[in-house]
This record gives C-alpha cells, structure tokens and sequence, in this order.
C-alpha cells in the first residue's frame, strides 16, 4: 500500500515535469499558475480538508505572502529571494494571530469570523493605497523578479519554480497526513471530544494545522507575486477565500492531491466555457451542483469511497 | 545576469520535434500553435469587459471593434491584409486578464492584444505583455501608461489619462464655476487619482479643494456622506464608477432637493450608459460634466463624428440606434476605434509581416507624433507621446440643457500637458 500511494504522488510529479517538455506555451503558463495556486489550495485543504476548519477567509493569508512580498521589493528594495521568505513567513504569522482568535469559536461562528478578518484585510489594502495602489494593484518590474539568478518571468524557470513549490508542498502535505500529528487532525475532524478525551489539546492541534495551512498559502502567495507580477487587491477579496475551497471540493476534501486536480478542472472550466458562453460562471455553478449530486466527496474522495481505499 | 535553466533535450526542442510531425497540429489539439503566415490575416485580440463590473463597457466596446474592424477590413484591411479580432472575455478581473491574454497571444495566435479599460485588469496583464514581447494596446484612462508603472509593449495612444483630463479642466471649473470645491470620489485607486490630480490643479488655478469625501467600493447607498459636504461649498465635483452609478446620482438630487445647491461638476463616468432623462435626475439641469467625447450629436459636428455615430450604431442622442434606452459608453468607447487606426498605421508603417515584427510595430507607433482629425481619430486631433507611450488630446465640459449635454467648451491639447515620468524606449524590446 505504502509503494502506491508514493508511485501514485511521483507519478503526478513526473507528469508535471514531462509536461513541462510538452505543453505548448499557453498550457505551460496555465499549468505552472494552477500549481501555484494549489499550493494554496493544499493549504485550504490541511485547515478543511483534514482538520475541519471551514474557514472563508483563507484570502487573508495568500494576500499576507503576495504583499509582504510586493511590497518589500517595491517599497524596500529588497531582492526576490529575501522577499520570498517573508512572504512565506507572513502568511503563517498573519495565521497565528488569526488563529488565536478566531479558534475560540467554531462551525458557522468560525466562518463568519475568519471572513470578516479577510475582508478587514481587504479593506486594509485598499485604505493603504499610498503604497498598495488599492484595487489597481502594483506591478513588479521583470528584472526584479530573479531568484538565485533565475528570471522567474521567463516561462521555463517559472514552471521549474512552481514546480519545486508544489512538489514540495505535495510530499510535505503527503508526510503530514501520514504521521501522528495527521492522524490527529484527522481525529480533531471527526470528534473534537472523543480526541479530547484522548488528551489532545484541541486548540492547539487546530492552531497549528491553520498555521500550516497559512504558510501554504503565504508561500503560494509570494510565489504569485515573483512569478507573476502583480499584486492586487482583488487577490485578497471573498473570491479568493471562496476559490480554495471550491478546489478543494471539487478535487475531494481530506485528499492529498485532490486540491491540484480540482484547482486544474475549474481553471480550464472557466478558461473553456468562457468560449461556448459569457455565462461561464452558470457553467462553473452547475458542475458543482452535479458534483454536490453526484459526487459529494470530490473526485478523489469519491474514488477513496468507492475502492481506491489506499488514497491519502 | 540571470541563468538559463534547461534541461536536456530542451523543452522547446522538444515540443519542436513533436509540432515538426504535424500530429497535434493535425488534430488541431493546439489550434494556432503554428501561426499565420503574411498572405493570412492578421489576427488581432481584444481583451473584452463582457462580465464583471466592466460589463456596460464591454458590450460597447465590442461594437465599437467590431465596427472599425468592418470599416479598416472595407477599406483594404491592413497592408492589404484582411484583418480579425478575437474576443475573449476577461471578468473584468486582473488575474482572469492575464490568462486572457497569454490565450490570445499564444493559443489564438494574435499579432496583439488591445481595448481593456479598467486599471486593474491592465496593471494585472501588462507584465504578461512584457513576458510575451506581445503589444498591448489599453484604452483604460487610467495614468499608469504614462507614470512609468507598466513596461515598453503597454500603449494607450486612443485616449487620454485621468491626470491629463482634471488638469486640462481645473481652470474652466474655478474660473466658471467656483474656487471652493469637494470631491465625493470612489475610495480606490481611479478616485485617489481624481483626489490627487484635481486637487494640485484646483490649487495650481488659486482655487481650493475644502473636502474630500471618498466613498468605500463596497458601498451601495451613498445618503449618509452627503452631509459630510460643507456648506460653504461653492462646486461638488463628483465620480463615480460601477453597478451603483445611477443610485449615486440619483441620491445626490434627493440629498438638495430643491433647495439651493453648489454648482454640480462631475465625471462622465458617473453617467455611462445611463439616460440622463431617468427619472430622479431632473435636478441634473444646468450641472456640467466632462465628456471625452460628446454623447449628444452637436450642432457642430464634423463629418468623421457622424460618419462614426453611424458607424457604431448610436443615434444622435447617444442612445443605440435600435434601442433607445439602451445608452453608449460613448464618452469613451471612441477609444476602440482610434487604437485600431493607430494599430493599422503602426502596422502599415512598420511592415509588419507577423510575430517576428512586434518590436518594429512598436518602434514605429514610438516615432507616431500626431493624430489628425478625421474618420481614424473622430473625437479629434491628438497629440502623442513616443516616450510615455501616452495620447494628449481635448477635452470637453458639457452642460446640461433641456435634458440634454450640450458642450459649453473644449480644452485645447497643451492644457493636459504634463512633463514626461518614464521614457519607455529607454527600455530594452
């Protein structure tokens, strides 16, 4: 089972790297974006997927890592490398202070508090508009966007980066889940009180999950802002709380490479119904609803249910 | 020095041999992939405002393109090539935008990109632009062409920014209408630049900016600001932008009534693709507005501007030749037609063959100097900055007569003049 479920994750991972000989511009673009973006999505998935959290305001913490990493660029001069790191950073400390607060409520109270913080923040990056330019966003220069010596704007290091961050972002988010601290996130999902009268301290299993779960989405962030230049305010709006989950759904909660899959299905659902109708939105609302119809658990998480057991 | 990280075979060596077997091109699985050769159209990319907050426009400018492609294609096309545009809707979204625009240039094949409007889908898209080497051709208003923000293949040479705009209109406000002005602005980015811009020419005309009233994105009832608006206000310049434009106006005449009021000055933008004869704007009467472009037909119309009003299916009173009630964005949707007649000049003068070109065709639109008058340009002559890559043309302050705009004047190109913040050809292509 151990030899599958590893051949299963490097089996995705050496899919990415031979598309990544393959693709054709426009889909090798796409694919290093959606990789990115499900790193957040993993991140989603570690609060929701295998601990419970059902938070809306995840955005919070991807725009922490985008911004912290913009802005000490543009605004500090700092190079990419450094500004990477504190983007990563932020995004777990903006979950710390998050956490302990909102972590005192739970179910509907949870969502609604971690959503008004994210709209807090949004408000935020508008209000600071001296130096966020607000709704507009700010841009950073190509020759800025250099790590190590490779220009992230160029389309083969962006794609290599994205992948060493998502790869990384899959074994670790494969570990995780797999080790004792992951089975008590799991455990915490399941019954709170049962795990606490085990012993486990809820709320600091949960702190830490969500602390996890924002340096996945700080790094997804300040990985955004390197490889693609541009950091704006609506990168921190409800879509970008909503979007995560929806990923997650889509692919199957509680999985470990559902979030990827999900986040790849809506991206090109909405690049191709766009083609067929300017209801691509109606289009993306009515594969959820067959999804919640007939697959409830998400892709993966119907084909753990339905005999594919070994899936992490 | 920034490495070149490969592996071996490369990726592009790679994917060369695989196109080199025809076999995806063959199940056209990558359509465009291989792209047109000279004797093919020219395929150009519109980047549309279908949906999203940018929707009003979008439709508008959709027709606007879609009429001027009929017009250049009549007319020859572009260096005897026919030309087509590929429409692909971007949300109004930054992020969305991006992605559009990598489909157009690499997907799609389009020799460029050209007609988003609103500023955070063009500051989103333009270092994709940049990555791509794919001219992109905005038509946004906004100043971040011409402040240095964005990079050398981002143009706006079909309308002027907002900079321009409020400071070719200071004088006229406090030399007519009064020297004690508030702002009610919309609390981001295109307000701030309203804000900020205005206020410097208010002061530069020895007037003065008494309150500043910015009102939150998110809000969709603006009763509770007004009285925030000092009564010693002797002009309310107003903007606003967005599905709640109507409301805004609206609530500003329930707000005085018919009492006495300040002298009303406001933004087109707060009017776009309403009618100005809804009821509940009556108190509208004898308030000015800019427009970059008249939306009623005036007496002294050219030939080119009716020619173009025909063209783009909008009757003389602004409205859709086969819907009264359905209004133009007609203040700005000129934008599309003008930046198609740069792109078929900029073409032309640079012999643009295909993809290999798109750094001549941008050297060629640099050394552009000026738009005359005429069928290419109908809201009038421009003038145009190689170096920040920023059109300069009038303006023009309308007042509301009988229910409808009449232009009481018109800025002369000089007076939105400002002093050059990026020369872009310093940047390399």
């Amino acid at each position: 089972m151990k030899g599958r479920v590893w051949g299963a994750h490097l089996g995705l991972l050496a899919l990415l790297v031979l598309a990544h000989f393959l693709l054709p511009d426009y889909h090798h673009n796409n694919v290093a974006k959606v990789m990115v973006l499900a790193c957040y999505a993993m991140g989603y998935n570690i609060a929701f997927g295998y601990t419970g959290l059902l938070s809306l305001g995840h955005a919070l913490f991807f725009a922490s890592g985008l911004y912290a990493t913009a802005l000490s660029i543009n605004l500090l001069g700092w190079s990419a490398g450094p500004a990477l790191a504190l983007g990563l950073v932020a995004g777990a400390v903006m979950a710390v202070a998050v956490g302990l607060l909102a972590l005192r409520t739970a179910g509907v109270a949870f969502m609604i508090v971690t959503l008004m913080f994210a709209q807090a923040g949004y408000l935020t990056i508008l209000y600071l508009g001296q130096w966020t330019r607000g709704d507009e966003g700010i841009v950073i220069a190509q020759g800025l966007r250099v790590v190590a010596g490779f220009d992230l704007s160029a389309e083969g290091p962006r794609y290599l980066a994205a992948f060493a961050l998502f790869g990384a972002g899959l074994l670790a988010n494969l570990w995780l889940v797999r080790s004792p601290f992951g089975r008590v996130m799991v455990a915490m999902r399941e019954n709170e009180a049962r795990a606490r009268m085990l012993g486990y301290n809820p709320f600091r299993v949960k702190l830490a999950s969500l602390v996890i779960s924002g340096l996945y989405a700080g790094a997804a962030g300040a990985a955004y802002a390197v490889m693609f230049g541009y950091a704006g305010a609506s990168l921190a709006g409800v879509q970008y709380s909503i979007l995560p989950m929806l990923w997650v759904l889509l692919g199957g909660a509680g999985t470990v490479m559902g979030p990827f899959i999900g986040c790849l299905l809506m991206f090109y659902l909405v690049a191709y119904s766009a083609n067929v109708t300017s209801a691509s939105l109606l289009v993306v609302g009515l594969v959820l609803v067959a999804l919640v119809l007939f697959a409830p658990k998400g892709l993966l998480g119907s084909l753990r249910a339905r005999g594919v057991t070994w899936l992490p | 020095m920034t490495n070149e990280l490969s592996l071996t075979p490369s990726r592009r060596r790679v994917l060369q041999g695989i196109m080199g077997t025809g076999a995806l091109t063959a199940t056209g699985f990558f359509p465009g992939f291989a792209h047109a050769q000279s004797a093919a159209p020219i395929r150009l990319g519109f980047q549309l405002h279908r949906t999203g907050i940018g929707a009003s426009y979008g439709r508008w400018y959709e027709r606007t393109a879609t009429a001027a492609l009929a017009r250049i294609n009549a007319a020859g096309g572009i260096s005897g090539r026919p030309v087509e545009i590929q429409f692909e809707d971007d949300g109004t979204d930054p992020a969305r935008g991006a992605e559009v625009f990598g489909k157009l240039a690499t997907e799609a094949g389009c020799d460029l990109v050209f007609g988003a409007l609103f500023s955070h889908v063009v500051i989103g898209t333009a270092p994709r632009a940049a990555e791509l080497k794919v001219p992109y051709l905005v038509c946004s208003e906004g100043h971040h062409v011409a402040s240095g923000m964005l990079n050398r293949w981002t143009m706006q040479p079909g309308i002027t920014d907002v900079k321009s705009q409020v400071q070719a209109m200071a004088p006229f406000v406090t030399a007519n209408l009064g020297k004690k002005v508030t702002m009610v602005f919309p609390d981001f980015a295109f307000g701030h630049d309203h804000r900020d811009y205005f206020t410097a020419a208010v002061a530069a005309q020895g007037g003065e900016v008494i309150a500043q009233i910015a009102i939150p994105p998110t809000e969709t009832s603006f009763t509770r600001y007004f009285p925030q608006i000092p009564a010693e206000t002797e002009v309310l310049y107003h903007v606003m932008v967005g599905p709640a434009v109507l409301t805004f106006v609206k609530e500003i005449g329930e707000f005085y009534g018919t009492g006495a009021k300040p002298q009303l000055f406001g933004f087109m933008d707060s009017l776009e693709a309403v009618d100005i004869a809804s009821p509940g704007l009556e108190f509208l009467e004898g308030s000015h507005f800019w427009e970059a472009h008249p939306r009623y037909k005036q007496a002294d119309a050219s030939a080119a501007e009716t020619a173009y009003r025909a063209a783009v299916g909008v009757d003389d009173n602004g409205a859709s030749v086969t819907d009264a009630t359905d209004i133009a964005t007609y203040s700005h949707m000129f934008s599309v037609w003008e930046t198609l007649s740069v792109i078929k000049a900029g073409m032309e003068a640079s012999g643009y063959q295909g993809p290999d070109d798109r750094a001549k065709f941008i050297e060629a639109v640099e050394a552009m100097t000026a738009f005359d008058e005429g069928e290419d340009h109908p809201q009038g002559a421009k003038t145009f900055n190689g170096k920040t890559h920023q059109a300069f043309g009038i303006q023009n302050i309308s007042k509301v007569e009988g229910g409808k705009l009449t232009v009481v004047h018109k800025t002369a190109i000089e007076d939105g003049m400002y002093p050059d913040e990026v020369d872009y050809t310093t940047q390399a292509l």
